[in-house]
């Protein structure tokens, strides 16, 4: 593959899945580095979670490769499998059995050496905040809970790249923090690629974002990327001093003024490359015109995200 | 790799009640007919010992006992093989193994593996009751032999069978009722045709008989044409299990 290098860990290449006269996912192409955490963003029914049922080697694509390290699933199943550890959305769990039992299950099936499982057990436990945990009857455990023994399960294995379908759906806000911090804690030793359709969940999260809508790829970016795309051009300001509508024209980079209320408050538009604020500041404390409020508009993921995953199809 | 997954096969298996409620229904009727027919032999003892050649207990008490005992194992295979493939797909589970570097026959065989060692325990207690008969006299140890194993290669053949029906839904009830119809009908599949004609069309569904086949193996014949049965039988149905699962990733 030509974009493969020795840092690459997931390439995905030309990925596409039907089900029936529907194209679940459509020529799909990016690739992961090691140590990234990258969210894969999408409203419901975008593809993601086939998607990740695909890299998980759960599901044949009709076209396209997967490599894992190097390794094409296809090709080699059970060497690039042995570097996965996969959540799906609804956690893999033996409900009869204790946590410790199935945990022990799990990395056996990952085909771990008889000598290494106890730390590896102790480790994974300790990580997902189980470690008290062990006896119990998976049934009889919370779904938060639940969820944590499903991460366990991914992670006891040590594997290059875990694979977490909606990690968090279904859980309350302590629990979502939790699950955060410890996927905020994977990152560096383990590739992780998580879907969601939250925005602030990738924001709390993820290394880089790549949005997916009809089982296209519409964005690949950093997250710094993506703030610096919902950073807006306006500034909205109060004033108890109003100066002349052709003082606040006049600041550099302003394009437009509009008043929101009679009693001082304006928007400005400006350039998106040029930000008013620091001359605005300056000319107010000179002008004596009262400055009490600067607000710089934001775009919200949520525009952002809007905005390009309604865009209608070009010539569809 | 199999062993772990037939071991945790085994291991859910008796973490349900369903398992232990099996063992000792079926302990139960078989133990019924068991001490019906030895009621029987006492009874008729005295005719049987002024017979020529006359039969020994072992024929007379225990192949109809084993004979039986098929027949009810028949009812109760499918509902502990329903849940092997089923079970997993109902409760979400099959992609943690599909995750795994494991391949899909180790998958199939482990489970097989695992559901066999239980009705391996379920004959061994079967067993139990032609060798309690040991307190009052002896058996012919050889008959005996060829009894177990017939009953034995019997219910491999329907947990074989009860494995791919269970391969083929996500609901562990349609596969019990999936296998036990086709158990039926492969051990009835020769009533009419060779108790009406000895044509060539006769034998041949006499041969897809489960029963013929441990009909002989009741009798003492140990026939290798027996034993190439039951291992197609049981070959072809994990063989179509594996297929059935990979189609799963194909076409879902």
């Amino acid at each position: 593959m030509d974009d493969m290098t020795p840092q690459t860990l997931l390439s995905v290449h030309h990925l596409t899945r039907w089900y029936g006269a529907t194209r679940a996912v459509s020529d799909l192409s990016f690739s992961l580095q090691r140590g990234e955490v990258v969210g894969l963003l999408g409203p419901n029914g975008a593809g993601k979670s086939t998607t990740l049922r695909m890299i998980s080697g759960n599901l044949a694509p009709h076209d396209g490769q997967i490599a894992i390290a190097g390794i094409d699933l296809f090709t080699e199943p059970r060497a690039a499998r042995a570097a996965l550890g996969y959540l799906p959305e609804q956690p893999p769990l033996y409900r009869e059995l204790t946590v410790d039992e199935y945990l022990r299950y799990s990395a056996q099936l990952r085909r771990m050496a008889r000598s290494t499982i106890p730390a590896a057990l102790e480790r994974a436990k300790a990580r997902c905040g189980l470690a008290t945990s062990g006896r119990r009857v998976i049934a009889n455990l919370s779904k938060g809970y639940q969820q944590r023994v499903g991460i366990a399960q991914a992670i006891i294995h040590q594997p290059a790249l875990v694979v977490l379908d909606e990690p968090t759906v279904g859980l309350d806000p302590i629990q979502i923090r939790d699950i955060r911090d410890l996927i905020r804690e994977l990152r560096g030793d383990h590739t992780v690629i998580l879907s969601t359709h939250i925005l602030p969940e990738v924001q709390a999260t993820c290394d880089r974002v790549l949005i997916i809508n009809r089982g296209e790829l519409q964005l690949s970016d950093t997250i710094g990327g993506l703030s610096a795309r919902m950073r807006g051009s306006a500034l909205q300001i109060a004033l108890r001093r109003s100066p002349p509508l052709a003082a606040l024209q006049a600041l550099p980079g302003v394009v437009q003024v509009e008043a929101v209320d009679d009693v001082g408050r304006w928007r400005l538009v400006h350039q998106h490359d040029a930000d008013p604020a620091e001359a605005l500041v300056a000319q107010a404390v000179a002008g004596d015109w009262g400055l009490y409020e600067l607000i710089p508009e934001q775009r919200s993921l949520e525009d952002i995200f809007v905005a390009i995953t309604t865009e209608e199809p070009a010539a569809a | 790799m199999l062993l772990t997954i037939a071991l945790r096969e085994l291991r859910s298996l008796f973490l349900s009640p369903l398992a232990w409620s099996i063992l000792g229904v079926v302990m139960l009727i078989v133990g019924y007919i068991f001490l019906g027919a030895v009621e029987e032999y006492a009874r008729l003892q005295g005719q049987i010992a002024l017979m020529e050649a006359a039969p020994g207990i072992t024929e007379v008490v225990v192949a109809p006992t084993f004979g039986t005992a098929a027949v009810v194992l028949l009812l109760v295979v499918p509902l502990l093989t329903m849940s092997l493939i089923a079970g997993e797909r109902r409760n979400a589970t099959l992609p943690l193994l599909l995750a795994s570097p494991i391949s899909l026959s180790e998958l199939v065989v482990g489970k097989y593996l695992g559901v066999m060692a239980l009705l391996t325990i379920q004959l061994l207690l079967l067993a139990l009751l032609p060798l309690s008969l040991l307190l009052a006299g002896t058996l012919d140890f050889g008959l005996l032999a060829a009894n177990l194993l017939g009953l034995w290669l019997m219910l491999a053949a329907f947990a074989a069978l009860g494995l791919f029906m269970s391969s083929l839904t996500a609901q562990p009830a349609v596969a019990a009722v999936g296998g036990f119809g086709a158990l039926l009908l492969l051990w009835i599949v020769d009533w009419g045709g060779s108790a009406m004609r000895s044509d060539e069309g006769g034998n041949l569904l006499a041969w897809f008989s489960l029963q013929s086949h441990y009909q002989a193996l009741l009798r003492g014949l140990f026939d290798s044409a027996d034993l190439i049965y039951y291992l197609l039988f049981i070959t072809t149905f994990l063989v179509l299990s594996i297929r059935r699962l990979d189609a799963d990733r194909l076409y879902h």
